[in-house]
């Protein structure tokens, strides 16, 4: 039975951050899986977070995350929001259609 | 008083100009009455200058001052700046008066007046300077306001060219006037008339190198400043311009281009006579110079048709006269024919105005004519005119051009006595030009088909009056002026303005010297009436006998077509290829057109980052973000 220790706990984060970041761009359909993958960067932020606070017996680093958990679900729903404002307008939120800011 | 002579004229450029506002008549009559109180005034200088010798110098600013070198605004009155000062604004004043009328169906008025005053101003600067660098300022303004004046009517594409072609020739002569203005400044260290002139003997010996020849200091000094004499005064090889600068309103030519501008060039020659005495080289290009111009001239005007450039190459003539005085050292008598010669002159260019005024502006002699009944006080100004200018006796140019051949006989050298010479025979070709002038314009049959007799009168008083001014002036100039100009006591009157080394021996002029010239010229007048009168056929048949030397005068010996294959073409040549393979195919294309072309190809490859899909601008933040996270791990 190995112990599971701060390593660990990074190791999981950094695989969540690089699983949100590939997320992002190599996700060629849907705005929404690119909303999911930015929820997961910050999640793996997060859990680096808390596993330092514990490992560093300080609390600020939980408290700190409390509060990105917040920021997160607002953002979510900012995005959620534009996303179903999109949709309106164009009738489609397919990533490869979404190119208006190109030169 | 001097200093009102100076600026009247300036003050009335100026709000001449900007009375345009209170309609035409304001300008007209502001400008004309500062320029008449100007001609009063230095009337009256004149006379208080030759009966009280009041002579002087003074000062309005000093210009430059650089250490030892000082250069000042001043007006310098001495004889020579206060008889100029009085044919400048004297004739001036009458066609300021004159213009009034002549113009008065032209819709620039305010500015054609404004013009000649500018010209009045720079004129009276030039003469009244005290050193070569306001002479310079002078020498420009005249130039400039002769340009302006040339290209007065603008929309005619033939005055433009003109005006073009007169400021590009006086560049030539003006260029050297420059560089002998440079020399004196970089050998005597000084431009003020007084310092250079003392300087010159100590420097009548000093040789300098110049592009590799051993020449006289003073000759290269001389001859350059002649250069620019010869552009202003339209002497041969640069007096293409003034015949071409007939296209000006005709109060111009009577004003800029036979009375004063023009004689600017004798101005300078007899202003450096200091200089000029102390080469006997430059002395003697300048007589040759005034020889081939008078000669040439004349022998252009004879087969001419146009009126004013009968006249214009008339004046052409007499300038050359005057030059060959100054040559053979006879200052006092070119500026006395200078003198004679701006009234005359001014007074036949003011009568060919009213003539082409009254025939709607026709300006060939070969369409008018038998219309003295119609004008007759035209053609008495007309005649009058031509007499004192052929040098009928008595008049004032029979005291002018006579001295002009006596003095160049008295010189007792070569080039005296081939001046001599070359003066009588063409004071007969003047007197024939002259006389056929007037007989063309004035008797004969009338043959403008477009234009009926009955309808020709004669001109307005306001024209007939400067007119009335300048025959008084051709008639007595020369008989009341010559003692105080040329007389025995010439000294008494010059007092040091100009200097004559060698005193001219007035013991041993032959008789038929005296009365040559008078004879022939009014011989001429019965020869010119039978040719182109009474007998015209044979003048065709002259003409046709000799068809290649009609040919050659009536195109000017063919020197506006020899300038136009030597300088003209390559020239225009040269800038053609300049522009296409130097300017467009060499800077424009590797220099702005290059750098432009190069930023569109860089910016149409950097707008393909510009995908617009979102993850790839994630992904480039993302690989910004790892490479500063890196360069800060590493190099922290």
């Amino acid at each position: 039975m190995i112990e599971i220790g701060l390593g660990h706990y990074l190791t999981l984060g950094a695989i969540i951050f690089s699983l949100g970041t590939l997320g992002i761009f190599l996700n060629r359909k849907n705005v929404i899986v690119i909303l999911m993958s930015v929820e997961l960067i910050l999640l793996a932020v997060n859990i680096n977070l808390v596993s330092f606070s514990i490992y560093l017996q300080d609390i600020s680093g939980q408290i700190f995350t409390m509060l990105i958990l917040t920021v997160a679900a607002a953002e979510a729903a900012i995005g959620l929001a534009i996303i179903v404002a999109y949709y309106r307008n164009k009738g489609s939120i397919r990533v490869e259609e979404i190119d208006e800011m190109k030169g | 008083m001097e200093y009102s002579i100076l600026f009247l004229p300036l003050i009335g450029a100026i709000f001449g100009y900007l009375a345009k506002y209170f309609g035409d008549l304001t300008s007209q009559l502001l400008t004309t009455f500062f320029v008449c109180v100007s001609a009063i005034l230095s009337i009256v200088l004149f006379y208080n200058g030759i009966f009280h010798g009041t002579y002087g110098n003074y000062l309005i600013y000093q210009w430059i001052a650089s250490g030892n070198f000082v250069v000042n605004w001043s007006i310098n009155i001495d004889p020579l700046s206060s008889i100029m000062l009085v044919v400048v604004s004297v004739v001036s004043a009458l066609v300021h008066i004159y213009s009034i009328g002549y113009m008065k169906d032209d819709p620039n008025k305010p500015r054609f007046m404004s013009y000649l005053s500018l010209f009045t101003f720079a004129m009276l600067v030039l003469v009244v300077s005290d050193n070569f660098l306001q002479l310079f300022f002078g020498w420009e303004g005249v130039g400039l306001s002769s340009y302006l004046l040339i290209g007065f009517w603008y929309k005619k594409e033939s005055a433009n060219k003109a005006a073009i072609k007169a400021f590009i020739v006086n560049r030539v002569g003006d260029f050297g006037f420059a560089i002998g203005i440079f020399l004196i400044f970089m050998f005597f260290g000084t431009l003020n008339y007084n310092e250079v002139f003392q300087l010159v003997p100590e420097f009548s010996q000093e040789k300098i190198n110049f592009l590799g020849f051993n020449l006289n200091l003073i000759t290269l000094i001389c001859l350059f400043l002649f250069a620019g004499a010869m552009g202003k005064s339209a002497q041969f090889f640069l007096h293409t311009w003034l015949p071409d600068a007939m296209e000006g309103p005709t109060p111009v030519s009577a004003l800029i281009h036979a009375a004063t501008m023009v004689t600017a060039g004798v101005f300078l020659v007899v202003r450096c006579s200091p200089i000029f005495e102390y080469s006997q080289v430059a002395l003697n290009f300048v007589a040759i110079i005034g020889m081939l111009t008078a000669f040439f001239a004349a022998s252009v005007a004879i087969v001419q048709n146009d009126i004013k450039r009968i006249i214009a190459y008339s004046t052409c003539s007499q300038l050359g006269y005057m030059f060959f005085a100054a040559g053979v050292g006879a200052y006092h008598v070119a500026i006395f024919h200078l003198f004679t010669h701006a009234f005359f002159k001014a007074l036949l260019f003011l009568g060919s105005g009213s003539v082409i005024h009254s025939l709607n502006n026709e300006q060939d002699i070969r369409n008018m004519g038998g219309i003295w009944k119609q004008m007759p006080f035209t053609w008495i100004a007309m005649i009058v005119g031509t007499l004192a200018l052929t040098g009928f006796p008595f008049l004032s140019g029979y005291y002018s051009k006579d001295a002009i051949i006596e003095f160049a006989y008295l010189k007792g050298t070569n080039i005296g006595y081939f001046a001599t010479s070359v003066g009588i025979m063409t004071a007969l070709l003047t007197a024939i030009y002259s006389w056929r002038l007037i007989l063309k314009t004035f008797h004969g049959k009338f043959n403008n088909e477009s234009l009926s007799k009955s309808k020709i009168h004669e001109s307005g008083i306001i024209i007939i009056f400067p007119l009335v001014i300048l025959i008084l002036g051709s008639i007595f100039a020369g008989y009341l002026f010559k003692d105080f100009l040329i007389g025995h006591h010439y000294v008494d009157f010059w007092k040091d303005s100009i200097l004559i080394l060698q005193a001219f021996n007035h013991s041993h002029i032959p008789m038929w010297l005296l009365y040559i010239t008078p004879l022939l010229v009014t011989l001429a007048i019965p020869l010119s009436y039978f040719l182109y009168i009474k007998n015209d056929r044979l003048l065709e048949r002259i003409k046709t006998k000799n068809e290649l030397l009609y040919k050659f005068l009536l195109n000017k010996w063919y020197f506006d077509e020899l300038y136009d294959s030597i300088f003209v073409k390559p020239v225009k040549a040269i800038g053609s290829f300049l522009w296409k393979s130097g300017d467009i195919k060499t800077i424009d294309r590797f220099g702005p057109d290059g750098i432009s072309k190069i930023v569109k190809i860089i910016s149409k490859k950097s707008t393909k980052f510009q995908s617009g899909y979102i993850y790839d601008y994630a992904f480039v933040m993302l690989i910004g973000l790892s490479l500063l996270l890196t360069i800060f791990i590493f190099y922290k």
